[in-house]
């Protein structure tokens, strides 16, 4: 590998990282509330496709944005109703919710690119450093010529743990997933606490979408988030719940996805698909202890009976 | 003080809740005032805590009424019994482990610049506090690193925090040393002087005449009457409170004929959670046929002890036999040992499953429980029925969930599951913590009953007088050691005093 080629992959993994952070961000809040969602896969999907539509109807790169988000969060308003309210399972939920998205993306696939000759691609976010920044050598290309997306996907963990240190709300959260009824008893309102977790992990999971398709793509695929999802989880274990390092477990998943595209092309002694596996060979191995201590939120996954305190 | 939020009278009037199968309140009137201490007195599963579950907002009552200053309130939830200034210390902890002291004191809180948690002002008052009422609690400390005197104390501290005018204390001694008791039974006192009402539940007589000014007896879910415990005797109380006389003196008992050695600890070394030493060169033996006491205070390796004896801790240095056999993993033979572990609800129960599958959760894998390998519901739960009528378990039925119960019949699913199979030798810790008067007597005949057939028993208890009432041989710990090991039938109390204390003076003087 020449130094160009090194370079541009830096710049691809972290490119590529970003939508895996901002949905890293919304697991973080959804896990911490005792709430697992799986569906994030499924909901990123639905964001990819949201945006895609709105930005070819509006021509209004904001505004798909603004789409996907709100999508996003319906589907996790869903899962909260179907997960806190009615207290069902919250795998078998967020696996429907998977499956749906899948039969839906691919379903309205053809309609989506309706009456266009070809696939256009949609507008990109704006790369807004100036440019001698982005001339710089070297690190120029990686820091500074990314979409405006990135930026805001590595300011969202620092924000995300403010507010889950320093504010009253994010204490109320990082209580609820561990001892319900003890916020209960505090007179909090349990339901309230999980429903916002998990609309949250939906609103992200629809912007990842987005991030995904506007800062990279510009098209739609079915099936295009491709288990990225899926990686979050994992990330959200490698990294302990805590949005910093969540975010930093992203940014290496990120760099394999980038690697194993490389991988694909260039004649290589390893088969890319290992790196494929890597997010999760790197779970497993967080889960067999090796990077310390990994215990969630303790009642995370279980349903929450207010009767049985 | 703001007067709008004072507290002078609180009536609750015909209350009546009933969850499935068990009327938990039957139409009960019941009033505090401020400036008293309130007790209830009751039963396992009377209806003490679910009364106070619906003054705390927690459950809401099929009928019945709430007057707060004669003026009727409605408390749909925790944060309006909050607003109303009624605060409750439950029967379990409610403290959120991974936070500090301080945190769990905030959770709920408003803040004075919101959304921000601004912890500054709350580590001041948090501090006042403590210094007012002479606790030991340092607000950056994470909660799972506390004692449970502390972390009881915590839970105190946040009804002060919110300056509850009506205090709702559930069994608050329950977990504690008996200084500890005696420190939160002064802090009561002070709290009525401060004008506070307090309601107070415990099991424990002597603290009951200590500290309240008047005391209800519920019983099966209603009021049998409200006294003065100081005007009243003792066995009158229990008389109330179990619908029968009470008898938790020392009982006669014939010696046993055939001793043999069934558990013999020699040189035993272990180390706590915290891996520090917990007991040093432990040497120990327990014959069948006999009962024989551990006293000591709290967290003088008692646990670690019966955590070595049960094989759940490793040990590092030592052996242990029982009947020959040495332990070196957890023993699943359940006619070798029976064992009662301190905490029912992490180790001693699984809470989501049935009275049924609790019973049996030892042997389901054994004929006649399981054929061929599918388990036999029938064989299972007539089983389960017989126990349940041979100790006295209080359930509608044997397939409820056993967190339904009540704390002392949940105890008491242990006892019979570990008992049916008369094992050689008994472990129990703390058996009686957190049981009513009737329920104590009864553990207390069941293990006598085990010692007569010829169980080996070790009993571990921080209560006293009942280590006095049913030992035959008292081995007092402090430290990780055996400080002395004296014959029950004339010991001298203030010498085990001495001894829990570490002095050994006294042991010299009389051989
Ligand atoms: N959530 C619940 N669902 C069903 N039954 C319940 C529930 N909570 C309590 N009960 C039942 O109501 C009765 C009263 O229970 P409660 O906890 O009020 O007793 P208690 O007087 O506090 O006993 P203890 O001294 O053991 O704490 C018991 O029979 C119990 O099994
Ligand atoms: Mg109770």
């Amino acid at each position: 590998m020449d130094l160009n080629s090194i370079n541009d992959f830096l710049a691809a993994a972290i490119r590529m990282a970003a939508p895996l952070m901002l949905v890293g961000i919304g697991g973080v809040f959804t896990e911490r509330s005792g709430i697992f969602n799986i569906g994030m896969e499924g909901t990123m999907l639905i964001g990819c496709m949201v945006s895609v539509y709105v930005s070819l109807v509006t021509g209004n790169l904001w505004l798909a944005t603004l789409a996907a988000m709100l999508v996003g969060s319906l589907i996790g308003l869903i899962h909260a109703f179907l997960t806190v309210t009615r207290r069902a399972d919250q795998i078998v939920t967020g696996a429907a919710i998977n499956l749906f998205a899948l039969g839906i993306t691919n379903l309205l696939n053809s309609q989506l690119y309706a009456g266009f000759e070809y696939r256009p691609r949609v507008t990109m976010y704006p790369i807004v450093a100036p440019e001698v920044l982005q001339e710089l050598p070297f690190i120029g290309p990686i820091l500074f010529a990314q979409p405006v997306i990135v930026y805001l996907a590595f300011l969202l963990p620092v924000l995300a743990t403010w507010i889950l240190y320093k504010t009253s709300w994010g204490l109320n959260i990082r209580a609820v997933g561990d001892h319900p009824h003890a916020v209960a008893t505090a007179g909090l309102s349990v339901n309230k606490l999980k429903y916002q977790g998990v609309i949250i992990s939906g609103m992200f999971a629809g912007l990842g979408g987005a991030a995904l398709v506007l800062a990279d793509l510009g098209l739609f695929a079915t099936g295009m988030t491709a288990g990225r999802g899926f990686a979050v989880l994992a990330a959200l274990v490698v990294g302990k719940w805590n949005p910093v390092l969540v975010a930093a477990a992203c940014i290496l998943f990120g760099a394999a996805d980038a690697f194993q595209l490389r991988a694909q092309t260039a004649q290589f002694a390893i088969p890319y698909q290992l790196f494929v596996m890597l997010p999760y060979l790197l779970t497993i191995a967080a889960l067999a202890g090796l990077v310390g201590r990994t215990v969630g939120p303790k009642t995370v996954g279980k349903p929450y009976d207010p009767e049985s305190i | 003080m703001d007067q709008s939020n004072d507290l002078s009278t609180l009536r609750m009037v015909g209350i009546s809740k009933r969850f499935p199968g068990v009327l938990a309140n039957d139409n009960i009137d019941f009033e505090v005032k401020a400036g008293q201490v309130h007790g209830i007195l009751g039963e396992n599963g009377a209806g003490k805590t679910t009364l106070m579950k619906i003054l705390y907002g927690l459950h809401q009552p099929d009928s019945g009424e709430i007057f707060l200053n004669g003026k009727k309130v409605e408390i749909h939830s925790p944060k309006a019994a909050g607003d109303l200034g009624i605060g409750m210390v439950h029967q379990h902890f409610m403290l959120i482990e991974n936070l500090t002291a301080l945190e769990n004191v905030v959770l709920g809180l408003p803040t004075k610049h919101p959304p921000l948690l601004d912890l500054e002002p709350a580590r001041n008052r948090f501090n006042e506090l403590t210094k007012e009422y002479d606790l030991h609690l340092t607000p950056s400390s994470p909660v799972w690193s506390l004692p449970v005197g502390d972390q009881q104390w915590l839970e105190i501290l946040k009804l002060l925090f919110r300056n509850a005018k009506l205090l709702i204390l559930d069994e608050p001694t329950a977990v504690l040393a008996p200084k500890q008791a005696k420190q939160l039974l002064s802090t009561v006192r002070r709290f009525a002087q401060e004008g506070r009402a307090i309601i107070f539940i415990s099991h424990k007589l002597e603290e009951m005449k200590e500290v309240v000014d008047c005391v209800t007896v519920l019983r099966d879910g209603h009021v049998v009457g409200t006294v003065d415990p100081k005007e009243v005797q003792s066995a009158q109380l229990a008389q109330m409170m179990v619908g029968r006389d009470v008898f938790l003196d020392r009982r006669e008992r014939a010696p046993y004929k055939d001793k043999k050695e069934v558990l013999v600890i020699e040189h035993l070394d272990c180390l706590n959670d915290r891996k520090l030493p917990a007991l040093r060169k432990i040497d120990l033996t327990v014959k069948s046929g006999e009962i024989v006491g551990v006293a000591g205070v709290d967290g003088n390796g008692q646990r670690e002890l019966a955590e070595c004896i049960t094989g759940l801790r490793q040990f590092t240095g030592g052996t242990i036999h029982i009947n020959q056999k040495p332990v070196d993993g957890v023993i699943n033979d359940t006619t070798l040992l029976g064992y009662i572990p301190e905490d029912r609800h992490k180790t001693g129960l699984v809470l989501k499953f049935t009275v049924e599958e609790n019973l049996i959760l030892k042997t389901f894998e054994e004929l006649p429980y399981t054929k061929r390998g599918i388990i036999q519901w029938h064989e299972i739960r007539q089983k389960a029925d017989a126990l349940i009528k041979e100790y006295d378990i209080r359930t509608p039925n044997s397939m409820v969930p056993v967190n339904h119960l009540s704390g002392g019949n949940q105890q008491k699913v242990v006892v019979a599951r570990e008992l049916s199979n008369k094992p050689a030798l008994l472990i129990s810790s703390q058996p009686t913590r957190g049981l009513d008067l009737g329920a104590v007597e009864s553990v207390h005949n069941f293990l006598l009953k085990e010692r007569n057939r010829g169980a080996a028993v070790l009993f571990i208890s921080t209560e006293l007088s009942e280590v006095l009432t049913l030992s035959d041989r008292i081995i007092v710990m402090f430290n990780g050691e055996i400080m002395g090991d004296l014959n029950a039938e004339k010991v001298d109390v203030n010498l085990i005093g001495e001894l829990m204390l570490g002095h050994r003076e006294g042991l010299e003087a009389t051989p």
